[in-house]
């Protein structure tokens, strides 16, 4: 299981990438092998400010409909377009490509609640 | 949880698996889209031993058949099968299911694994005239093969003439080196294929040399979610969702297969007769999505105003066209090929337009 060991984890099988101020937002190689194929992903949050744990978007797989959720409050500043026409790129490539939103951090103190990989390994093993 | 006697076989191709109907069946193994798209352009291996197998013998047999399912069993000739429904009593339908006529007085019936106690039981019920009927389900394994290679990896096993087989018949033959197998030309997919019935102890053996006779014309093996994404481009029912105890056959397209024939007092049959003349309110229908969004069962079906007039009861992105398509109940009014409705996806109203399938 690929775990960078540079991201920061969430319960939810997103991982956080934190530059600066900004937080880009995906979800791990575990949970898009637990979803299957990646067939739709909608976000319609952007420019929203949104709190820790609030809902940004929905993920659906042949069979499933899954939830987004934030992982840190703030506002969703950017979204990746090119999941409208390659949803794929969640499967093929969760931490790269498949990248869903920037979010604008609001509560820098929030960053502690976030998992480390060894804490979200010990989660999903 | 129950297995199939290919279980260790799935596991060792890395397949996901997932409970249904009381087993622990593969989903996927390499992804359900390619898998779809495996059956669609080359073939595909499934495990479907999950189902039921019913023998019915004896010269009952077809007075038995006649009065539990809808369709005409009388037209059955040895060696052809036929799809077919058991009526509840109640207007709605027990299962769907195939019979396959074996030889002289003996009929095996094909039923869905989720139903096969229920069926059973019903069956035993209904048995009032005293048919030979037998619980054959622990004891037979199925493996489809769908898709247009099918015939010509089969055909390297066999010295049955697969092309002399049909549509929606069968021959009993060595396969494989397997005695006895029954080589059906009918599937779930819509991309041509045969079903194999052997003994649960010959399953690995016939698994393992298709695949291997396969392999060089991109045989794969699929799951329980291509099979479901294949069914739904055809617009097959599935029992559970499509149809169940409170959906009357002719509601649910079944009208093909409800033959009011002479000497034919089937379960329902009046109430099914009044129907029809009648006229039913509501209809199972297709949906193919105009915006982008995916059905879903249960998800609302409205017109242009916002009223209720339909609920889908299955529903995906079809791998093929990459659009959202269904299958739901809609009022009658609205249940016409080309009819725009739309869908109540979180909270959103999307545009959507009834079609009549198979939608590929």
């Amino acid at each position: 299981m690929n775990l960078p060991e540079s991201l920061k984890y969430t319960k939810d099988h997103e991982w956080v990438r934190i530059e600066g101020n900004i937080a880009t937002v995906g979800i791990t190689e575990f949970a898009q092998g637990e979803l299957g194929d990646i067939v739709f992903v909608e976000i319609e949050t952007e420019d929203e400010d949104l709190a820790k744990e609030e809902v940004f978007g929905t993920i659906e797989a042949v069979k499933t409909v899954s939830d987004l959720y934030m992982p840190l409050s703030g506002t969703v500043i950017e979204v990746n377009e090119d999941l409208e026409t390659q949803p794929e790129l969640v499967n093929k490539e969760p931490y790269d490509g498949g990248w869903m939103i920037k979010i604008q951090i609001k509560d820098t103190a929030e960053l502690a609640s976030l998992l480390s990989a060894a804490d979200y390994k010990a989660l999903i093993d | 949880m129950k297995k199939t006697v290919l279980y260790d076989v799935h596991l060792a191709l890395g397949a996901k698996m997932i409970s249904f109907a009381g087993y622990d069946m593969p989903v996927e193994y390499t992804g359900i889209n390619s898998e779809h798209m495996a059956v669609r352009n080359a073939a595909g291996i499934f495990d479907v031993s999950h189902m039921g197998e019913f023998w019915v013998k004896g010269p009952k047999a077809l007075e038995f058949l006649q009065k539990v399912t809808s369709n005409d069993v009388n037209r059955l000739k040895p060696g052809q099968a036929q799809y077919s429904c058991f009526p509840n009593g109640k207007g709605g339908v027990v299962d769907d299911l195939l019979v396959y006529h074996y030889s002289n007085e003996k009929y095996m019936l094909v039923v869905n694994s989720a139903n096969i106690d229920k069926d059973w039981n019903w069956c035993q019920l209904q048995n009032t005239m005293g048919a030979e009927i037998e619980n054959a389900s622990d004891n037979i394994s199925l493996i489809a093969v769908q898709g247009p290679k099918s015939a010509s990896i089969l055909q390297k096993l066999t010295s049955v003439n697969l092309t002399d087989i049909p549509f929606y018949s069968f021959i009993t033959g060595n396969f494989a080196g397997v005695d006895n197998v029954i080589i059906s030309n009918t599937g779930y997919t819509g991309s041509g294929g045969f079903e194999l019935f052997m003994y649960n102890e010959e399953a690995v053996k016939i698994w393992n040399a298709i695949l291997e006779a396969g392999g060089n014309e991109g045989i794969m093996p699929a799951g329980l979610g291509a099979r479901d994404t294949l069914r739904l481009e055809m617009g097959y029912c599935l029992y559970g969702n499509d149809m169940d105890d409170n959906t009357s056959p002719l509601e649910a397209g079944l009208g093909w297969i409800t033959k009011f024939v002479d000497n034919k007092p089937f379960i329902d049959r009046d109430f099914l007769e009044n129907q029809k003349a009648e006229g039913i309110a509501r209809r199972l229908t297709g949906i193919v999505m105009e915006e982008k969004g995916i059905p879903r069962n249960s998800y609302s079906i409205v017109d242009e105003n916002g009223s209720l007039i339909g609920r889908v009861t299955s529903g995906t992105m079809s791998p093929v066209l990459k659009q959202g398509i269904g299958l739901g109940y809609i009022n009658k009014e609205f249940a016409v090929d080309g009819k725009p409705v739309f869908i109540v996806i979180r909270n959103k109203q999307l545009k959507a337009r009834v079609k009549r399938p198979p939608f590929i």
